[in-house]
């Protein structure tokens, strides 16, 4: 697996905005991507690449595709056709562990907290390479308790710093939907992926709790770790992200910096002909993509 | 329907006792279909080490033949020493093996017998049992669309449907054989009985308050496991354990339709079975309430919203799918006579048609329904008739495999 | 009325060789159900596999009781495999329809005049084939107390059974507090969650499949060699739901559920039966509301009524607690 490189947001800077355009480092490319349901096209994603280390945030109008793109790149679904390749690795038929086991690593926009195991419990469940998950060394608990007791320490102290210790063993059912969003975000960090895909991580989150996940996200950036993510809020948009992405009916029809994207006439145009009453400024998605 | 299975087995009986020299018997009992003994037919055993012998079955039919050593032992019936009319119900199976493993046990072995097979064509047997085929088809239509319906809009796996059947079949028995209706009087009587008892009155004082109380989908699917155990033994309590026929039209004599031999009553209540499918298909494509089913089965969340009253739906679904359910336990009845294990023995046969057309798709019911009814027919050209059923369910299996979605089905999304 | 003779046949029955039996066929539904969320209804045709596996090579083909055992395994794990590798991909409905429908395929070929040869047709097979076991038996005469009555054969069946449950239990209580456990419980409550943590819920649920199956069919061994013979007819789906019912009556996804709901299970159903059947032939029932031969029917029906009210009212089991509920509202 590649070394991350540090947080590089100058990229932003000397990478063209217009739809498809190569970035100077990517870590995820895709390349003509199409869905379809029936005779509908859900998705049709030309070209594209997510520069490594950054922030991206993708929007759009409801039903423009989002999460089905989401779906197909992390292989919970799959194409009628296309290719994408994710740290050089082609992904075509990849199954969803295996891609999380490559380093890329999503969370869900109804959230998926396990609700009959404790908070502490779907930490622990994020490990990777665990002794103990193998069927024939769980009945010798002496073979994985040391590693048991390492992951449990770093869970605990993601859970320290996403402000959910005191929950620690509490049912997630027992959590608040924004908590749930917590304990989902912090639950993909104990994968220790390479980059991490948040499918609207704001949405039902209390404005409180909004402003620490902000922090966590940003830092992840510092970390060195590439995050994308599907969001409504553009308050939030506007303050984390590097580069924009927007979607609409399936295609990606601009990208670029925050500021660039808004002011960005199609983009307009997109969200008012989908929803004439959305303001863009707005988190409100009912049905999904 | 024929049914070969239990009169061809093969045990051995531990009753003697241990003694290793003792002799391994090998016995059995010759009798007609009607279970008469068969007296004077002759056995032939032979085994290892050259051994042969000749035996002939007593008054009563019994014979046997005692064995001193191990190993396979072949018993041959001498098929000529069968009277008239009588014969084995497959003509190749003359012969029977005993694998003889201890000595001082005893083997029990059976030759089937019941009346001459007439010879027929192999295209003659086709195309009776494609007509067959299409019959049960449409038997296991009717239950398995309304089961469909009803999983469609309430999320509810019934195990408890195929009883629905039988308390149709008893309902008509009860008025035909018992109050002496006329059986076309019954049968309307027995249906409208269904569809309140079965529809209305189920749904009304089971399902509704369940799901008032928020009952999650598998605990239902319990309840109607329940429930269905709890009706397939209270039928039996009540009415004992036989298979019994309606005694109007009990021995009817079937037509001559070119190929096919069909009775009028089969021919009868398979085209009433036929004009309620489409009445029913009508109903859901033409009227309001229809229309409101489908939007439900679609998303509860969003019919509810958009006024639909979801209750009134649902209890239209069960009255009608009652209904239908309880005409294919009346067309069984009528043709084939009643018994407790009716609706289970339907059960599986219907799920495998929904299975197969596409859990929730009513249409795909239907198709699947047919397939199941043909293929359980046609493949007793090529597999004993008593391994019919299981030829459907492996046929389902791999079908799963190749189209999990169903044949009608469509493909899921995720996320 | 002989309460005394109840009494003793009740007690009998709850520690008895039908509620180890039953006992294990829940353990193994509790793997697949309780901890990982499979719906199998074939959990008969896992028994019948036993119970087959052991009968057939000892007396068809004269092989050593315990190679026979091994067989036995061996064939469970090829029958989880065949339901396992079509269905676990799919829909969790889908799963129950293709185990009830293989379980009642191998109850047919069972049951079958085309394989009567090597399986015994309707009649099952009878025969000593449990010679090896019970030439072990150390107990020369059975117990006789008025609360508890075995013979011979059937206390050395209920030490040795029991001895099994025990084992069995123990190390499902260890592998389900291990981080395998607490990945099967993940799966049970949501699939797609587990698999973005980088999890193959296939193999896992595969696993379970397999060990809940093989479980399945040490039951079937019990009952073949407590009765000396196997009959197809008792390997039917009613068997499955018997066994679900003892699972709910614990409370799904505890350990001691099965022991403590096939206690129960056995203690009632005896205990009802033998109350019914002394009110009817001491004419305290009269005869024309319940015949002698109709008790059993009597039986099955509460067996279904309380199935239904379990699951309506407590569907956490008995003991349960309704915190960590096992029946959800999702299918």
């Amino acid at each position: 697996m590649q070394k991350p490189k540090s947080a590089d947001a100058s990229f932003a800077l000397t990478t063209s905005p217009t739809p498809g355009s190569a970035k100077s480092d990517p870590i995820l490319i895709a390349d003509k991507i199409v869905r379809q349901f029936g005779g509908l096209t859900a998705v049709n994603v030309d070209h594209l690449e997510i520069q490594r280390g950054s922030i991206t945030a993708l929007i759009g109008p409801n039903g423009a595709g989002k999460t089905t793109f989401f779906n197909l790149l992390t292989g919970y679904d799959s194409p009628n056709s296309g290719k994408w390749s994710f740290n050089g690795k082609d992904l075509n038929g990849i199954p969803p562990h295996k891609v999380a086991r490559l380093g890329m690593v999503r969370t869900f926009q109804l959230t998926k907290a396990l609700y009959r195991l404790t908070v502490i419990e779907n930490m622990a469940l994020g490990a990777r390479g665990q002794k103990g998950e193998s069927v024939l060394r769980s009945i010798f608990p002496w073979i994985w308790r040391a590693q048991e007791a390492e992951i449990r320490t770093r869970a605990t102290a993601i859970l320290t710093n996403f402000k959910l210790i005191e929950k620690q063993d509490d049912f997630a059912a027992a959590l608040s939907g924004g908590q749930r969003k917590l304990l989902e975000m912090a639950r993909a960090l104990m994968v220790e992926p390479e980059m991490i895909m948040l499918d609207e991580p704001m949405a039902g989150v209390n404005p409180a709790l909004k402003q620490s996940l902000l922090e966590h996200i940003k830092e992840l950036r510092t970390e060195g770790k590439t995050v994308l993510f599907v969001e409504h809020d553009m308050d939030m948009v506007r303050e984390i992200s590097d580069w924009v992405i927007v979607m609409a009916q399936g295609e990606v029809i601009a990208e670029g910096t925050p500021a660039s994207v808004m002011g960005n006439k199609d983009v307009i145009a997109a969200y008012l002909g989908a929803h004439h009453d959305e303001d863009l400024s707005t988190s409100a998605e009912g049905a999904q993509a | 329907m024929l049914s070969v299975s239990s009169l061809l087995f093969l045990g051995s009986n531990a009753s003697a006792t241990e003694t290793e020299a003792a002799p391994t018997k090998l016995y059995g009992t010759v009798s007609d279909k009607d279970g008469l003994p068969l007296s004077n037919i002759e056995i032939t055993a032979t085994g290892p080490e050259g051994f042969s012998k000749t035996v002939e079955t007593d008054a009563q039919g019994n014979w046997e033949v005692s064995v001193l050593t191990k190993g396979t032992f072949s018993l041959t019936i001498n098929q000529e020493d069968l009277p008239e009319g009588q014969s084995l119900t497959d003509p190749t199976k003359g012969t029977v093996k005993a694998n003889v493993f201890s000595l001082g046990i005893e083997l029990k072995l059976l030759f089937p017998i019941g009346p001459g097979v007439a010879k027929t064509s192999l295209l003659e047997r086709s195309a009776q049992l494609a007509v067959d085929g299409l019959i049960l088809g449409l038997v296991i239509g009717l239950a398995a669309l309304g089961l469909n319906l009803i999983f469609g809009t309430t999320g509810l796996t019934n195990f408890a449907h195929g009883e629905i059947l039988t308390l149709g079949g008893l309902l008509t028995y009860y008025l035909s054989a018992i109050v002496k209706l006329p059986v076309i009087v019954s049968v309307p009587i027995a249906v409208l009985l269904g569809a309140f008892i079965s529809g209305f009155l189920q749904d009304r004082y089971l399902w509704k308050p369940l799901r008032k109380r928020g009952t999650g989908l598998i605990a239902m699917l319990v309840v109607s496991i329940g429930l269905a155990i709890f009706l397939r033994y209270f039928f039996l309590f009540l009415f004992g354990g036989d298979t019994r026929q309606l005694p109007q039209y009990a021995g009817q004599a079937g037509l001559q339709l070119g190929l096919v031999s069909i009775t009028p009553k089969s021919v009868v209540t398979t085209i009433f079975g036929i004009i309620f499918i489409v009445l029913a298909t009508l109903w859901l494509l033409k009227t309001r309430m229809g229309k409101a089913s489908r939007a439900v089965s679609d998303n509860p969340a969003l019919a509810s919203a958009s006024g639909i009253d979801v209750q009134k739906v649902i209890r239209a679904v069960w009255i009608l799918g009652a209904a239908l359910a309880t005409y294919a336990g009346v067309i069984i009845t009528v043709n084939q006579g009643v018994s407790f294990l009716m609706g289970q023995d339907m059960l599986l046969l219907i799920f495998a048609a929904v299975t197969l057309g596409g859990l929730g798709t009513a249409n795909g019911a239907l198709v699947g329904s047919l397939i199941i009814g043909l293929f359980v027919q046609l493949s007793t050209l090529f597999i004993p008739t008593e391994l019919k059923y299981v030829g459907a369910l492996i046929v389902l299996i791999i079908i799963l495999i190749v189209r999990p979605q169903g044949i009608l089905g469509k493909k899921e999304r995720i996320g | 009325m002989d309460f005394l003779f109840v009494i003793q046949q009740t007690l009998s029955a709850t520690i008895g060789v039908n509620t180890i039996i039953f006992a294990l066929a829940a353990i193994g539904l509790n793997m697949h159900f309780g901890y990982t969320g499979l719906l199998n209804f074939g959990q008969a045709g896992f028994l019948a596999i036993g119970a087959y596996s052991v009968a057939v090579p000892v007396v068809s083909f004269g092989v050593p009781l315990w190679i026979a055992f091994l067989i036995g395994i061996f064939n469970s794990v090829i029958f989880a495999l065949l339901l396992g590798i079509p269905t676990l991909r799919l829909r969790a409905d889908y799963l129950a329809i293709v185990t009830i429908a293989a379980a009642e395929i191998v109850r047919q070929i069972a049951r079958s005049a085309t394989f009567n040869e090597w399986l015994g047709g309707s009649d099952g097979i009878t025969g000593k084939f449990g010679k090896e076991f019970f030439d072990l038996n150390p107990f020369k005469s059975g117990l006789d107390t008025p609360i508890l009555r075995f013979n011979a054969n059937d206390l050395w069946v209920v030490i040795v059974g029991w001895s099994l449950v025990a084992v069995i239990t123990f190390v499902m209580w260890v592998m389900v507090n291990s981080p395998w456990g607490r990945l099967m419980r993940a799966i049970r409550e949501d699939e797609d969650a587990v698999r973005s943590l980088g999890k193959n819920v296939y193999l896992y649920k595969m696993q379970s499949l397999i060990i809940g199956g093989v479980i399945g069919s040490i039951g079937g061994f019990v009952y073949a060699l407590s009765r000396q013979s196997v009959q197809p007819d008792n390997y039917g789906t009613a068997l499955t739901f018997f066994a679900y019912t003892v699972l709910i009556l614990g409370g799904a996804a505890r350990v001691f559920s099965p022991i403590v709901g096939a206690m129960i299970f056995w203690f009632l159903i005896v205990f009802i039966e033998q109350i019914l059947r002394q009110g009817v032939t001491n004419d305290l029932i009269p005869d024309w509301l319940i015949g002698v031969n109709q008790v059993g029917q009597i039986r099955f029906m509460l067996m279904g009524l309380g199935l239904m009210a379990l699951m309506i009212f407590r569907p956490q089991g008995i003991f349960g607690d309704k915190k960590e509920l096992a029946l959800d509202a999702k299918a």
